[in-house]
């Protein structure tokens, strides 16, 4: 057996992309042609998406002030699925007078148990959509319906449900301590996760007394503005929920406008940074959820088959468009070239297309503009030095689509392994000991989720404790839980959202 | 002529456990509360703040590992040598030109904040950390860990006490500090350092430099390897300068202006929990 390893490995060096690592080395794959299957699409039918959408303020769709629209993309296709309003600080401001309205009026007024009995109605009848929302987030955003309709939005629903109990209980979630509301909450989301981000934002915020003004991103807001039917759906109170469509400028007006109590982003590091700065000398809270370079760190005595999945979840979820990603791997010394093998060809077997197919691995990239990003740091990469792979499998000729990529021969400082691609993009780095494995895993600007694959439970107890960042997976990657807090350390966020963690930034502390 | 001439204290900095003075070679004049010179102390600059944070940078380590128990038996020495030097203490404080009442009172109340926090070392993860019931099968729990380099900038309003109600919390909680003393009233700040080197708190855990406050706290909130800055200047330029710094890297920020520094409201957990991470770990759970 380990002979028959051995001369594998000698086979593999002199033609990488063709040969399997398995120890039956004549069984040769081949993954282009043999590992077809018959399409699968969901149906897309009964899915309702308005031509057009304006804002939802005070519990109405509301024209915009100046007639600027954007249009969404289905990236898979490159259609137009509908259009936009582009929100001024006038809209913004609209927005925040029914916010206030609404906290003042009605929403702080109402018992603890009234709010959360609406945010149960919001909960259950996400859960009665569950369909109709996920095939929308596949179809606006690019990703996998198996994703969107196994992860999104059941856990959206999730997040409602969990929150919605917490309204009538804040008095016990801090210790020697009475809440109350911060007030208005002006909350900005990506477009990674569009509706699971919202429930994020949204559930914690109302279930501590808060109303909110909330902007999806440009190249998502089509779920965003379903929700908003859903609150209306539920009778929410009028302005106690305004979503505000839009862009950066959008964002700005939000995050500057003066009568807003708290600001909530999730975004990159470099947006995380301005709205900081821009909230300077202001009595602003704030909460940031920002970008990530995740190391994922298998130890020799791992399972590496198990490990290998692992990293497929960490980098290809989502095609990578996750802030937590686990884009960085390193690889203990011994086990490297086996792993690295076995990996190729896991990778081989990824499926990436029409994010509709019930079989698709790796949908569409979310958007043209994060496609070239993407490119560009492929590109990058290659005249840094590394060793690039890509899988043989076709993609699409229509829409954004990027092959799972693999880098090797990469050292700490290239900017691959540094910055943040936001796509399915791995690089590869080995290290001897597990010191040194934590020090190439802290050696980023970031810190907000890592991975660590071995078979020895204090082993992981020791790194995790290490690692300097705010989710640590053992011998797992990318699990997510409305009672789990999430959020980073250093320069990726400040704040936790999600669990009791959650509550904090969405109440001021009273003696009690 | 008196019988004995008195022997004055040089005041230097704390640094890494050292008693550097200012690379700069300068000091300024401290006056008591009549206008009289009675010292002169470290007018430290931008490099003195840069070295100091290096310096506590190489202590993070360290002073995070050490286990709960020994932090809190490390801060209760503190608190017991200050105890030693309550004389020493007063009376600095009463040259400074505080009543004896009040110098004497400052003193006990530094060295029972002391004790509070000593008391919460191994209390605070258990208080704000959780086991989180995740739908999956994973074992999933939260618990706090220190933040890393806390700049601490104080105001006028104390000599001491404000010094050990913002330090304790802080290095409570496995943070290491570089302290900007009361620009006006450093000394007992200074003298400070000589209770910490004479407890068992590592060399650069704590980090007490004096100067213009305007001349170092740019640098200090600043700087790269600062994780987060607690100020106690309540003035809104220095407020925003601050806050605009800290965005540089995403740094952690608390405003705490105090009217009372005496106010036993500033004795509470939160003030530990304001420069922790809360780290959440998922285990599987099967066979």
């Amino acid at each position: 057996m380990a002979d028959q390893t051995q001369q594998n490995t000698a086979e593999i060096k002199d033609e990488p992309s063709k040969k399997p690592t398995s120890p039956n080395a004549d069984l040769k794959l081949d993954f282009n042609s043999f590992w077809e299957y018959s399409a699968a699409p969901e149906s897309s039918d009964f899915v309702e998406i308005r031509k057009s959408y304006d804002h939802y303020i005070n519990g109405n769709f509301t024209a915009p002030e100046k007639d600027r629209t954007m249009k969404s993309i289905n990236p898979a296709t490159e259609e137009v699925l509908t259009e936009f309003a582009e929100g001024t600080s006038e809209d913004v401001d609209k927005a925040v007078k029914a916010a206030r309205k609404a906290y003042n009026k009605t929403w702080s007024k109402l018992s603890g148990r009234e709010r959360g009995k609406y945010i149960y109605r919001i909960a259950r009848i996400i859960q009665e959509k569950a369909r109709e929302l996920a095939i929308i987030e596949s179809m606006d955003g690019g990703k996998p319906i198996r994703e969107s309709r196994d992860v999104d939005i059941p856990l959206a629903a999730a997040y409602f449900f969990y929150y919605a109990g917490w309204a009538d209980k804040l008095d016990y979630a801090f210790p020697g301590r009475k809440t109350e509301p911060v007030g208005v909450c002006g909350q900005i989301i990506p477009w990674n996760f569009p509706l699971l981000m919202l429930s994020w934002k949204i559930a914690p915020a109302l279930a501590a007394g808060n109303t909110v003004i909330l902007k999806p991103a440009e190249s998502t807001p089509i779920t965003a503005l379903k929700f908003a039917e859903i609150c209306s759906e539920a009778g929410l109170p009028d302005g106690v929920v305004n979503i505000v469509t839009g862009a950066g400028q959008t964002g700005s007006a939000i995050v500057n406008h003066p009568d807003i109590d708290k600001i909530a982003f999730t975004g990159s590091t470099e947006v995380g940074k301005i709205i900081q700065k821009s909230l300077a000398g202001t009595d602003k809270k704030f909460t940031l959820e920002l970008g990530g370079k995740g190391p994922n760190i298998v130890f020799e005595d791992a399972s590496v088959d198990q490990a290998v999945e692992g990293i497929i979840n960490a980098i290809f979820f989502n095609q990578g468009h996750v802030c937590c990603a686990g884009s960085r791997l390193l690889v203990q010394e011994g086990i490297a070239e086996r792993l690295i093998g076995k990996l190729k060809d896991r990778m081989e077997t990824l499926i990436v297309g029409d994010p509709l197919d019930k079989n698709t691995d790796v949908g569409a990239i979310n958007s043209k503009a994060q496609h070239e990003r993407i490119k560009e740091y492929l590109d990058i990469g290659v005249s840094e030095g590394a060793t690039m792979f890509q899988t043989n499998g076709s993609v699409p000729e229509k829409g954004y689509f990027c092959k799972p990529t693999l880098f090797t021969d990469v050292g700490q400082s290239n900017r691959i392994v540094q910055e943040e691609i936001f796509g399915p993009v791995l690089t590869v780095q080995t290290f001897r000991t597990p010191e040194e494995a934590v020090q190439k895993a802290n050696n980023t600007p970031y810190g907000l989720a890592g991975g660590i694959w071995t078979d020895k439970g204090s082993k992981i107890f020791k790194v995790s404790q290490k690692v300097r960042s705010g989710v640590v997976w053992a011998n797992t990657y990318n699990k997510f839980d409305p009672t789990s807090p999430f959020g980073g350390y250093k320069e990726s966020g400040v704040g936790r959202e999600g669990g009791l963690h959650g509550l904090y930034p969405y109440v001021n502390l009273l003696p009690s | 002529m008196p019988d004995r001439i008195e022997v004055l204290k040089t005041y230097k900095t704390y640094v890494g456990g050292n008693f550097p003075r200012s690379e700069s070679g300068r000091t300024y004049p401290v006056n008591n509360r009549d206008g009289e010179n009675i010292a002169n102390a470290c007018r430290c600059t931008r490099k003195d703040v840069r070295d100091a944070v290096g310096t506590a940078r190489s202590a993070f380590g360290g002073w995070s590992s050490r286990s709960a128990y020994n932090r809190g038996q490390i801060l209760y020495r503190i608190a017991e040598m200050l105890e030693g030097r309550k004389d020493q203490f007063t009376e600095e404080l009463e040259k400074a030109g505080l009543k004896r009442k009040d110098a004497l009172r400052e003193v006990e109340l530094s060295i029972d904040r002391l004790i509070y926090f000593a008391g919460w070392t191994d209390k605070y993860p258990q208080v704000f950390g959780t086991v989180n019931p995740v739908a999956s099968s994973h074992f999933n729990f939260s618990s706090p860990e220190a933040t890393g380099v806390v700049g601490i900038i104080l105001d006028d309003s104390s000599n001491l006490l404000s010094l050990i109600s913002t330090m304790a919390p802080v290095i409570a909680g496995g943070n290491v500090c570089v302290v900007i003393a009361p620009e006006k009233q450093p000394l007992s700040a200074i003298s400070f350092g000589e209770v910490l080197h004479a407890s068992d708190v590592p060399g650069g855990v704590v980090n007490i430099l004096s100067g213009f406050r305007d001349e170092v706290i740019d640098t200090l909130s600043g700087h790269m390897n600062v994780n987060a800055v607690l100020n106690t200047v309540d003035n809104p330029e220095v407020r925003k300068l601050i806050d605009e710094n800290a965005s540089i890297s995403v740094k952690r920020v608390k405003h705490l202006p105090v009217e009372s520094w005496s106010d036993e409201s500033l004795e509470n957990p939160y003030l530990i929990i304001d420069f922790q991470e809360t780290k959440t770990t998922w285990h599987p759970v099967g066979v």
